[in-house]
């Protein structure tokens, strides 16, 4: 089995709230990531597949097509975009890395796996250089 | 659902390979420019993955500012800028960075705010670095 990761970069805004708090308690559990006016990030995200190489082509997957699956399942519903606001999975759930790691699993699990080749295996999500989320399909 | 939250530190420390139980030339045979006398210095990166439920109300698996408390007490405030031979950890033990990882790892494991310690890496130049899983 070999493991094959591909990088994307995304930049999006985002903020941290529960509808269901006072906005006092967003503001202590959130801190500066309440603020309703949002904040940015450029992301980084990290498709990792597993599978066996492909005894003509030698790929596990050929890159430019999983490229072109990040770009239409992720980056054009997340990149230059308020993911708060302009994308449905946020709209009742915070946008946290760890939520956005699940969430372009969901978005990238159909089309890998349908394939008919490698599966999905890891999903990372570097929100900054220091911070990250990791989700690998776990219940 | 289990997801990982991880979380990259800055740790400068010296050290210095060297074990009491090899003579002075087998110290230099083994450690290298490691053994010199006066110690030397990294800016290690340590890296931890916390694995846990993602919580629903939060959709965090640990919240950011109490895991940076915690490793702020427990590691950084302990080794940022210290002499690792120094440490009580080290008394008995060399500063390899394989013990260090260790020792983090033990540090932190039943002191997180929520989850579990997945792994620490401590990554002692950009080419090389060393992990200490949960599992073996």
């Amino acid at each position: 089995m070999i493991f094959l990761t591909r990088r994307a970069t995304f930049s999006a805004s985002h903020y941290y709230w529960n509808e269901a708090w006072p906005a006092e308690k967003n503001q202590q559990v959130f801190g500066r990531c309440a603020n309703r006016n949002g904040h940015g990030h450029n992301y980084t995200l990290e498709v990792t597949v597993a599978g066996e190489p492909d005894p003509v082509t030698g790929f596990v997957v050929d890159l430019k097509w999983l490229k072109d699956v990040m770009e239409r399942e992720v980056l054009s519903a997340y990149d230059h975009k308020h993911l708060n606001l302009e994308t449905p999975e946020f709209k009742n759930a915070n946008p946290t890395t760890e939520n956005i790691a699940i969430a372009a699993w969901s978005r990238l699990e159909p089309a890998i796996n349908s394939a008919g080749g490698a599966k999905l295996s890891r999903i990372r999500v570097y929100e900054t250089p220091e911070i990250f989320a990791e989700y690998r399909g776990e219940a | 659902m289990k997801a990982y939250f991880g979380r990259r530190y800055l740790v400068s420390a010296s050290h210095r390979l060297y074990t009491p139980t090899l003579t002075t030339e087998e110290n230099c045979a083994v450690y290298g420019k490691c053994n010199n006398a006066h110690g030397h210095g990294h800016n290690y990166v340590v890296e931890l993955l916390v694995g846990g439920a993602v919580d629903r109300e939060t959709g965090m698996v640990v919240d950011l500012v109490a895991l940076d408390r915690t490793v702020d007490e427990r590691i950084l405030d302990r080794f940022d800028h210290a002499n690792l031979n120094l440490d009580p950890l080290f008394a008995d033990r060399v500063p390899t960075t394989e013990n260090f990882c260790r020792a983090i790892f033990a540090l932190l494991q039943d002191a997180l705010p929520a989850g579990d310690l997945e792994y620490v890496r401590v990554e002692e130049t950009e080419n090389n670095y060393f992990e200490c899983w949960a599992r073996g």
